[in-house]
């Protein structure tokens, strides 16, 4: 569990060719307050890599980064080998063509039924005859198992079962990478169950890389080759699981044990108790 | 001190206005780029006959009763004063014109900014906060192409049809109360109308100020709830602003517009 440690030195073997690569990345959403400070960070294909680190230390700007949402104000962002950064509105929509991404909550398209969510990237960029998109969603659908909700809307989904159903969406164009933002926020123990077994099994039978953004601990450790521990902007710890049990770093066993106080402390900044209280010594 | 109030009192009024003409400037972006991808969508006719459907099959009732009412009260009160001169006859006229002319673009545009322009800036704006348009953005599909343009479109071809549907439920209104309720003569009624108000200018007067309403309402409506904050507080501003903001402009628009309306007239 060091820095010098890389992903694709800790995961099986396969192609070496980086999915994605960030170099010194820096970014800030105003020029006083860096969300990222110098970000490093390897994704070899074919591997579930984990970014992890508590709310608000930049995990989800790092996924819009990765997407061309963001620009790094510092630093290279590569996907496949091209900066995302310098890529023209084209080149980007090709690029995103290639990715999926399952946002935190779904993101269902609230007017359209579960197989019109799922065929409307397939309707968007391909000319596929109906009866080949009927038979795509309804193989997308079995994949994540709810080819029985085709024809419902995301109201009537559980959280469990809209996630699943954007997973499907996610993977209906065949991407070689899937963003995920935080996929097992909010769910019950059995969904978060799945949800994890889908995105290990999706990426290893599709081929297909996975950035899965988190704090969910324990389910990453089960399911990823690879973990980035972020805080305060930077990546302060990385590992393979088995490092991350093993690990004696402090603010990894912090977040593996848990515990309220340690490197991240419990009380936010502040004066003096105190002398906030206003109580003086007699 | 005094003197830091007066700078504080400066600096905010400064940065209002550095964010009111910023914003305006976004909007008039906004409004191009809407306008590039305008050819786009509407080739998908689909996309905007549905939103024809949102926008203005969904707007019919409030529109219909709302006329049938105001050409009833219409109706009523211009008879009223009209006999007092023993001008009776000339009902007909006064509300044939009143409706073309002023209240039905006018009385139609504050309804269609009411029922369609809230929905279509809640729609948006919700849609922005449950990060579906980022959803979109991310599977390399435009929403200003796919989201904004049809609905647009979908506001600037339904309001023209309302206001003309919204005169002509007027007119049957005051023709109920006039010719059946009062009794006046319906060849009296319906033959004076006939003969004052003609197409060109009356009626294609009122259609410019109906299209150039829809446009304003549908363009406010649309970047309101793309402009929104991504939270419910958020999508509750941009709905009441695209409320206020488009009521205001058909007001003001209707002023400019009726200026230059009768100066070709020569009036």
């Amino acid at each position: 569990m060091t820095a010098a440690a890389s992903p694709s030195a800790a995961a099986p073997a396969g192609p070496t060719e980086n999915a994605v690569e960030l170099v010194g990345v820096t970014y800030g959403y105003d020029s006083h307050r860096p969300v990222l400070r110098g970000i490093d960070m390897t994704i070899p294909r074919g591997r579930v890599v984990a970014i992890m680190g508590g709310s608000g230390c930049g995990k989800t700007t790092i996924l819009r980064l990765i997407g061309g949402q963001l620009h790094p104000q510092a630093g290279r962002v590569l996907v496949g080998g091209q900066s995302v950064p310098d890529l023209d509105r084209e080149a980007l929509y090709a690029m995103r063509r290639r990715i999926g991404m399952l946002f935190q909550f779904g993101a269902l398209f609230t007017d359209l039924t579960v197989f019109e969510n799922i065929a409307f990237t397939l309707r968007e960029h391909t000319n596929l005859p109906d009866e080949l998109i009927r038979d795509l969603v309804l193989m997308k659908l079995n994949a994540v198992g709810l080819r029985g909700t085709a024809q419902l809307r995301p109201a009537e989904l559980s959280g469990g079962m809209a996630r699943r159903v954007a997973l499907a969406r996610a993977i209906a164009l065949d991407p070689m990478l899937v963003l995920y933002d935080e996929p097992f926020a909010g769910l019950d123990p059995i969904s978060l169950g799945v949800v994890g077994k889908l995105i290990r099994e999706l990426n290893d039978a599709l081929g297909i890389t996975s950035v899965v953004v988190t704090h969910d601990v324990y389910e990453s450790l089960k399911i990823v080759d690879y973990l980035y521990f972020v805080s305060e902007g930077r990546i302060i710890a990385q590992g393979t699981p088995q490092e991350v049990h093993a690990s004696p770093d402090p603010f990894v066993r912090q977040f593996v044990d848990g515990a309220s106080d340690g490197p991240v402390p419990f009380h936010y900044p502040a004066p003096p108790y105190a002398e906030e209280l206003a109580v003086h010594a007699r | 001190m005094p003197a830091e109030a007066v700078f504080n009192g400066l600096r905010r009024v400064g940065a209002g206005a550095i964010n009111a003409v910023s914003r305006l400037g976004f909007a008039a972006r906004f409004f191009a780029v809407v306008l590039i991808h305008s050819p786009a969508a509407l080739r998908r006719t689909r996309l905007t006959l549905r939103e024809i459907y949102f926008a203005g099959v969904l707007s019919l009732v409030i529109i219909m009763v709302s006329g049938l009412f105001v050409g009833m009260v219409l109706g009523l009160q211009g008879y009223d004063t009209l006999n007092k001169y023993g001008a009776g006859d000339s009902l007909g006229i006064f509300v044939g014109l009143s409706l073309v002319r002023e209240l039905g673009p006018v009385v139609a545009g504050l309804l269609f900014a009411s029922r369609a322009g809230s929905a279509i800036t809640a729609e948006i704006g919700l849609m922005k906060t449950t990060e579906q348009l980022a959803a979109m953005e991310m599977m390399a599909v435009d929403p200003l192409a796919r989201i904004v343009a049809p609905r647009f479109w979908g506001g600037v071809i339904s309001m023209p049809l309302l206001a003309a549907l919204f005169s002509v439920m007027g007119v049957f209104g005051a023709y109920l109360v006039g010719v059946r309720l009062i009794g006046l003569d319906n060849g009296a009624f319906w033959g004076n109308m006939r003969a004052a108000i003609d197409f060109w200018p009356d009626v294609t007067n009122g259609i410019v100020k109906s299209v150039v309403f829809g446009i304003a309402v549908s363009l406010i409506a649309v970047f309101e709830g793309y402009d929104a904050m991504p939270t419910a507080e958020g999508v509750s501003s941009a709905t009441t602003r695209t409320v206020v903001e488009a009521s205001l402009a058909i007001l003001a628009l209707d002023f400019i517009l009726t200026v230059f309306m009768f100066r070709g007239m020569g009036g």
